[in-house]
């Protein structure tokens, strides 16, 4: 705690302000222990290693460097909202790599297609949070120490504060408030004091050092707003602790796809996935064993002329088993409405359509009968996808652009004009060769490998139309289509934590910003013409209804109608004002 | 009344505003404008003569100009006073119809009126003017209308010209309340973040004036620039926890949503990278060597940054966020 310690130790050599400066900082930053570092933190690095890992220590919890790492994260982040991302869209990826042949493979090393993901990208925000750490744990330190110390002695010179008021009681005009005249200086005090701690101040009492033949003077200090540092604090490690929340679910938790057709069920296990992702500790053989089956997805668009075409409901409803042999329920998963199994939530992320193709074989064999997924490619799900028939001789395999409201323009050729599927059509274009999946090599469902493979001819197919290909090969029917959803299925340990701690964050920032730390002082001394006293206020950040404080104490100490003013030389009106971090910790010597 | 109807009335109640709203910016500049009084310019002539005199070095918190006022309140003469009023009180009646406007376009869709950008945009002005007049209420900032009823009507006036869409049914990944709470704190945050922006560009003319010894003209209509720092401050104070309370609960929605709580879909990424660099705002108010015209300078970036937040990744980029429906 090299530098913290040390600034906080000292006060100001050259302080902004004399009051400040003097009676604020050694006050609220009580001595901390002793052995503090040396040396001005802007300094070159004193020879030997020790000395290097404590000015290297003392720059990476400067609060200088903080805001550098900040504002370096906030570069940081801005690629990635402009570049494609693997974890977002990978084939957008590839193909702006491919698009790219100069700066797409460089880029791609560099990490800026998964910036997220990125070492450079972590190594920022990992040092943000170790220079966060370096100073919240030692403000932790001070901040316990000084909820444990009463408030310093009220400082000489009250009149020098931003407000300050002063008058001296007359024997025949008794203080206002309090019920007997103020027979002495001591009871004034009794009374502020206790007035003080009732609203929950930090109050000490104390006597001058009196000159000679002087009356001694009394005096009450009191603090308020200790959860200002408290909240900032609390701001901080709730950061922390979100940090490691996030990076405890990133480890821990799993999230996968999949595709289930209308009538069709998914349990789920590994294999069930179309795509399946993992922490470095998620383990895919722990999956809950929930099993639910698609019994009807139901969708809407909007069919006025207004937003035409956008969805106005999706629904799946499905019968699902929280473990074999559990009941059997019914529920609908809405866009908003996921349903949870045992810590893992299904959600409905799309939809699309399955047209039903059946394909036979020179023969007339039935060599394929399956609903085909096509995955859309715009909002009137434009939608493609193939069909592969290994089992036909020779193998046929067919590229498929299905069309729920089939409409054909001169320009864009064959488009869908409307979401819902008011007028399906595929346009069908038939392969014929080896389809190359005995190579050993994985293939996409979704992608036909045409390298050896001649196209026999196109054809457009209405529901219940059957191609006869040319030569005799084989025909192909469109005899109907169903609907499918697409749902995410995800588990986040993390995600409660995250929670927790953004609403600690939430919290400890608002006390850190609204919380006003201040100080009143009382100084009452026995005169021959009465009771002179004298009340002061000082805004550690933020000079707002300090005038209020200082003329309710006044009130209490029985002071005449009046307004408190500035002091007569007080410095500076305007308090620290300052935001998160109080400046004076962090940045000591070198303001 | 028929649906129809509304649509009509919601128009013409935004149209009105329009109208009314520019009168009122022209009352507001006429207070800055409104000049050769003999008041303010002795006003404005003799601090700067003592703050040439005592030739201390140049301070951010010492005002040379304004030093010898007894008020705060700037130097305005007594016209300028009366259009300020007129300004302020044709402020409040357009508010009303734009609020108006709103509500009736959104008693029309049969929802609140945040589905599409149109409606966004419309509830920004209403959450800038609104801001705006909720300060006015307690403190003098005729000198700020021109800068509020300005930067409301362009956002008005981006909304009626280029993103105007018939209002229509929520897309389903809308329909939920969460709607509600993150885009309402959105909007407000917004709307403070763009007075605060408007404070601050203030700030930095008000401050440079200071430091080169000329505050004369309209500049010196301004309050102390550390008058004007103190209260950017306060506003971003207000609109920063709502901000990082607006992404929190997106990200509660996303969670529900989508199946996560953030995935750095463009919206995000630009909500974080504004979110930190209001963090670093705040930091660097209490940094030595960044108080005052740097921090400024991030307060700015951190509001274009919103900006490309809200047109940006709506318009342009392909984000889950983008419902804008032009």
């Amino acid at each position: 705690m090299g530098k913290t310690g040390r600034a906080m130790s000292t006060p100001p050599a050259s302080a902004e302000s004399p009051v400040e400066g003097r009676l604020i900082d050694p006050a609220s930053t009580p001595p901390s222990g002793p052995g503090q570092a040396s040396g001005s933190a802007g300094a070159l690095p004193p020879l030997g290693a020790g000395g290097f890992a404590r000015w290297a220590w003392r720059q990476l919890t400067s609060m200088r460097t903080a805001l550098i790492l900040l504002f370096a994260l906030a570069v940081a982040a801005i690629p990635g909202s402009v570049l494609p991302q693997r974890g977002i869209d990978p084939i957008l990826v590839r193909e702006w790599i491919e698009g790219a042949p100069t700066w797409g493979p460089i880029l791609d090393r560099l990490g800026f297609f998964d910036v997220y993901a990125a070492p450079w990208f972590a190594a920022i925000y990992l040092l943000l949070f170790i220079s966060v750490i370096g100073c919240v744990l030692p403000r932790t330190g001070v901040h316990i120490k000084a909820l444990r110390t009463p408030p310093p002695r009220a400082p000489r010179r009250l009149s020098r504060m931003a407000h300050f008021r002063t008058w001296t009681t007359s024997p025949e005009t008794p203080g206002a408030q309090t019920s007997a005249a103020p027979a002495s200086a001591a009871s004034v005090l009794d009374d502020v004091e206790a007035d003080l701690r009732r609203r929950r101040w930090r109050v000490a009492r104390g006597v001058d050092d009196s000159a000679a033949g002087e009356q001694p003077s009394g005096w009450v200090s009191a603090e308020k707003g200790y959860a200002r540092e408290t909240g900032n604090l609390l701001f901080h490690a709730a950061l922390i602790v979100l940090l490691i929340a996030v990076g405890y679910g990133a480890v821990f938790g799993w999230r996968g796809n999949v595709i289930v057709r209308e009538g069709n069920g998914f349990s789920n296990t590994l294999t069930q996935y179309d795509a399946w992702g993992g922490g470095r500790l998620a383990s895919p053989d722990g999956l809950p064993p929930f099993s639910f089956t698609l019994e009807e997805f139901r969708v809407e668009f909007e069919r006025s002329d207004t937003e035409r075409g956008s969805p106005r409901l999706f629904e799946a409803e499905v019968t699902a088993r929280a473990e074999p042999g559990a009941p059997e329920v019914t529920e609908v998963i809405r866009v908003n409405e996921p349903i949870a199994f045992d810590g893992a939530k299904v959600f409905l992320v799309g939809h699309g359509y399955a047209p039903q193709i059946e394909v036979r074989d020179a023969d007339g064999r039935l060599v394929f009968d399956d609903a085909v997924v096509v995955l859309p490619q715009d909002g009137n799900q434009t939608s493609i996808g193939v069909v592969k028939v290994p089992d036909a001789l020779p193998q046929l395999g067919f590229q498929m652009l299905f069309l729920p409201t089939a409409a054909v323009d001169d320009v864009r050729g064959p488009f869908s004009s409307f979401p819902d599927a008011d007028d399906p059509a595929i346009f069908a274009s038939a392969w014929v060769g080896d389809l190359g999946l005995d190579d050993g090599v994985p293939q996409s469902v979704y992608r036909l490998v045409t390298d050896a493979m001649s196209q026999v001819g196109l054809e457009a197919l209405r529901p219940g139309q059957t191609w006869d290909l040319p030569d005799g090969i084989g025909s192909v029917s469109f005899t109907g289509w169903q609907r499918w959803a697409s749902f995410q299925i995800a588990h986040d340990p993390g995600k409660e934590p995250a929670l927790i701690a953004s609403g600690l964050a939430l919290i400890g920032l608002m006390m850190s910003l609204y919380v006003k730390r201040r100080r009143v002082w009382v100084r009452a001394a026995d005169g021959p013409n009465g009771v002179t006293i004298e009340v002061a206020g000082l805004a550690r950040t933020d000079e707002a209804d300090l005038a209020e404080d200082v003329e309710q104490v006044a009130g209490v100490a029985g002071a005449p109608e009046g307004k408190s003013g500035p002091g007569q030389d007080s410095g500076e009106s305007l308090g620290e004002d300052s935001g998160m971090m109080d400046g004076q910790n962090r940045t000591g010597g070198r303001r | 009344m028929s649906a129809a109807d509304l649509a009509g009335w919601s128009n013409a109640a935004v149209y009105a505003a329009m109208v009314v709203l520019t009168f009122s910016m022209i009352a507001f500049a006429a207070t800055f404008s409104a000049r050769g009084n003999r008041v303010s310019t002795d006003a404005r002539k003799t601090p700067v003569t003592v703050g040439v005199g005592a030739d201390s070095a140049p301070s951010v918190r010492v005002d040379p100009a304004a030093s010898g006022q007894p008020t705060t309140a700037p130097p305005i003469d007594e016209r300028g006073r009366r259009a300020g009023n007129v300004g302020l009180s044709l402020a409040w009646l357009g508010f009303g119809l734009l609020l108006l406007g709103a509500v009736l376009r959104g008693v029309w869709a049969g929802r609140v009126p945040w589905g599409n950008m149109y409606e966004y945009s419309l509830s920004s002005a209403v959450a800038i003017l609104g801001v705006y007049l909720f300060m006015s209420l307690r403190r003098d900032l005729r000198w700020l209308g021109v800068f509020a009823t300005g930067a409301t009507l362009l956002t008005v006036g981006l909304a009626v010209t280029v993103l105007y869409t018939e209002a229509a049914q929520l897309v389903p990944a809308l329909t939920s309340w969460w709607l509600v709470i993150h885009v309402s704190a959105a909007i407000i945050s917004g709307g403070a973040f763009t007075i605060a922006a408007g404070l601050t560009g203030l700030y930095l003319w008000r401050e440079r004036a200071e430091r080169r010894g000329r505050v004369s003209g309209a500049v010196a209509r301004l309050p102390q620039a550390v008058k004007l720092d103190t209260m950017a401050y306060r506003i971003l104070a207000f609109a920063f926890p709502l901000w990082t309370f607006a992404v929190i609960a997106g990200a509660i929605w996303a969670e529900n949503a989508w199946g996560r709580y953030w995935g750095w879909d463009p919206k995000e990424t630009w909500a974080f990278i504004t979110w930190v660099i209001y963090a670093g705002y705040l930091h660097a108010r209490a940094t030595a060597g960044w108080r005052g015209r740097r921090a400024a300078y991030i307060a700015i970036l951190g509001w274009v940054s919103f900006l490309i937040n809200y047109f940006g990744v709506n318009l342009f980029v392909n984000s889950l966020h983008s419902y804008a429906g032009v």
